[in-house]
């Protein structure tokens, strides 16, 4: 009977330090998004409301289709940009594609906003789609190596040598924003025409069997330019990019002036770009 | 102990050949794979994992599966199962070997796999699933071969042993509860995204494995000296029979969920799987008629099983046997992974067909989970023949 009490004892003092230690476990768990509430703090009830966005530098983007829909030609001009400059190469077929910004359908884009008085005109809307870059990111909470990780700045990057494959984070990124390099993107087609039709030695190529997808052009951002497919928008204002937590920067007065939507926003992913329809 | 792996009759060596030769085949189409990268395989960037991550899934669960043998034995000492334990503990061996080697042949460069330890990344379940897969794996071989070197000296294993095959046994549901949170934690995947995957997932565990080991001990009842003994056998239909209700239970509870609510993210990957998909006009269904197979021959394998133990027919119970792992392999090893990602995350429909490659790689894997399982049985038998003499 004695002997038992003290098992009792041991597996309860077992189970309260369990017990003590699991929020914080858990909290390391989903390391540096703090969803799971800290000690004695409630989370917000309803996620409708608007929470807190984190602060310091955050980059964003607003993509106004309204100047895509006025300037048809824009699309292939900011797939080029993007491509050509961060030596993107083309398979020729959709299996092997890889794509980091691309025009789709709005149904394909926003499949939330279905209903059955849908406007005609949205059909045929090209909605530029590009990396997301998430304030709480899937694919950078299943890397299990660190090869993609959120930036102080809001951009979530791919380190490519550190990548090995497993593809766990375009299983994760609920947007498709993410390609493989299924082959040697530095290869050749059967008629001897290279996937990368010029390289651009500014950037580097990629290797076979890694996981590449927009970086927001952080290398272009490290020395003061903007991103190569805002800048091809020219003076249209179709993209508008910018620090998000800055109240005077252009991104901040079009985002207060205009109703914006984001894609799949109750994935509670916090997506740094915004739509304007 | 390894000698008695050297020494067999023709048939025994006429397997074992068959197996190196499925084996160096696959290694010839893996030096291909090496050479082209992964797009050699049928897979693209809507349906990014295909066959290999499917049978890892799967394998899981057949390794997971070993821990109906072991509980019933070493916690409620069942004894019964005395004489099959150690094939419960050997098939987990055999199943992870194969789970990892269906991970590398996955990866798109296999050769930076170590980035996993050298960078440890607690966030990522990919991690975690490594830490239980491996430990699972050092557990087994441990506990499997110091009991068994026991009996082959005739004294009783050492009191360390058992507290490991105690951890072993959390250890199992831990590995396939791992295995299941790698899709059910992900946002945007709704028919990956259900909390009762890890209980899925097990259930069906816990009948795919036992079954599978009945029909390899019946097998090995056929061509050795070896028996189980009818109670043990008895038992394992019992496990089997009731694991796969469970199953079944959990499958249904899916349905109902899916098609009660209405949720079109719900239901896309269940029409897909069982009805087919329309999408820009054409009719996705690829998978139709093996889900319908799976589930028809799942639930009449329930009912069959119990016959055969009533009738006492080692042929009823074998052939159930067969139709149970094949229908829980469907299930498991094709249509959830493969559903999953179907519709795309640009709601998109990309139907997935292996290449030649792929399946060649896949079945020498197989045949090396084989091959490594015919040697640890032999040894097996070959020392509990010894004993009992």
């Amino acid at each position: 009977m004695k002997q038992d009490r003290r098992d009792f004892l041991k597996v309860a003092g077992l189970a309260a330090i369990a017990g003590i230690g699991a929020p914080s476990a858990f909290n390391t768990l989903l390391k540096g998004e703090a969803t799971a509430s800290e000690h004695g703090a409630a989370a917000e009830a309803g996620h409708g409301e608007a929470i807190a966005a984190p602060t310091g530098k955050r980059w964003g983007m607003v993509i106004d289709v309204r100047k895509f829909v006025a300037n048809p030609d824009l699309p292939a001009k900011c797939v080029e940009a993007c491509h050509s400059i961060h030596n993107v190469p083309n398979f020729g077929n959709p299996k092997d594609e890889i794509k980091w910004i691309w025009p789709d359908k709005f149904e394909a884009v926003f499949p939330d906003e279905s209903h059955y008085k849908r406007h005609e005109a949205l059909h045929a809307m090209p909605i530029m789609t590009l990396c997301n870059h998430c304030d709480k990111p899937p694919c950078v909470r299943a890397c299990p190596t660190q090869a993609t990780f959120k930036m102080k700045d809001g951009v979530v990057a791919m380190d490519y040598h550190r990548c090995i494959g497993c593809r766990f984070c375009m299983a994760a990124c609920p947007y498709g924003a993410r390609s493989f390099n299924w082959r040697d993107p530095r290869g050749k087609d059967e008629n001897g025409n290279p996937f990368i039709k010029t390289v651009n030695p500014k950037f580097p190529t990629r290797m076979r069997g890694v996981v590449e997808k927009c970086n927001f052009c952080v290398e272009r951002l490290a020395i003061g330019q903007i991103p190569a497919c805002v800048e091809a928008t020219g003076t249209t204002g179709a993209m508008v990019f910018g620090d998000l937590n800055d109240q005077n920067s252009e991104v901040s007065k079009v985002l207060s002036a205009n109703f914006t939507i984001q894609r799949k926003p109750s994935l509670g992913t916090y997506p740094s770009l915004f739509y304007i329809i | 102990m390894i000698e008695k792996a050297l020494k067999g009759g023709r048939g025994y060596w006429a397997w074992i050949i068959f197996l190196l030769a499925i084996m160096g085949m696959g290694g010839m189409f893996y030096v291909q794979q090496y050479n082209y990268g992964l797009g050699i395989t049928g897979m693209s960037r809507d349906v990014t994992w295909g066959v290999y991550i499917s049978q890892f899934t799967f394998l899981v669960g057949v390794a997971a599966g070993g821990l109906m043998l072991v509980l019933p034995y070493y916690i409620h000492h069942y004894k019964d199962f005395g004489r099959i334990t150690i094939l419960g503990e050997f098939m987990a061996i055999a199943a992870v070997i194969m789970c990892l080697m269906f991970i590398l042949a996955d990866l798109g460069q296999p050769i930076r796999a170590l980035n996993v330890l050298l960078h440890p990344t607690p966030h990522s379940m990919l991690f975690w699933d490594m830490i239980v897969l491996n430990g699972y794996l050092f557990l087994n071989v441990v506990c499997g071969w110091a009991v068994l070197h026991a009996e082959y000296k005739g004294v009783k294993y050492a009191k360390w042993v058992k507290y490991l095959i105690y951890l072993s046994i959390p250890w199992a549901v831990s590995i396939h509860t791992v295995t299941a949170f790698l899709y059910c934690g992900l946002p945007g995947r709704h028919f990956w995204l259900t909390a009762i995957l890890a209980p899925r997932f097990l259930a069906s565990a816990f009948a795919a494995g036992p079954s599978l080991l009945l029909l390899v001990a019946l097998i090995m009842e056929k061509t050795t000296k070896f028996r189980v003994g009818q109670v043990a056998k008895d038992k394992l239909v019992t496990i089997i029979g009731y694991a796969a209700l469970l199953n079944f239970f959990f499958v249904g509870c899916e349905f109902f969920v899916a098609y009660y609510s209405q949720i079109p993210g719900h239901m896309h990957t269940l029409d897909y799987l069982f009805w087919g998909l329309t999408h820009d006009g054409h009719t996705y269904n690829n998978l139709v008629p093996f889900m319908r197979a799976s589930m028809i021959l799942g639930l009449g394998a329930i009912p069959l099983i119990f016959i055969a133990r009533a009738r006492q027919s080692t042929g009823l119970l074998a052939l159930s046997c067969i139709i149970l792992f094949v229908a829980l392999w469907i299930d498991k090893g094709l249509g959830l992974v493969l559903g999953g990602f179907v519709p795309s995350m640009m709601e998109g429909v990309t139907e997935y067909y292996p290449s030649v490659q792929e399946l060649g790689i896949t079945a020498a894997v197989w045949a090396t989970g084989f091959f490594v399982l015919t040697l640890l049985y032999k040894i097996a038998i070959e020392v509990k023949l010894e004993q009992e003499g």
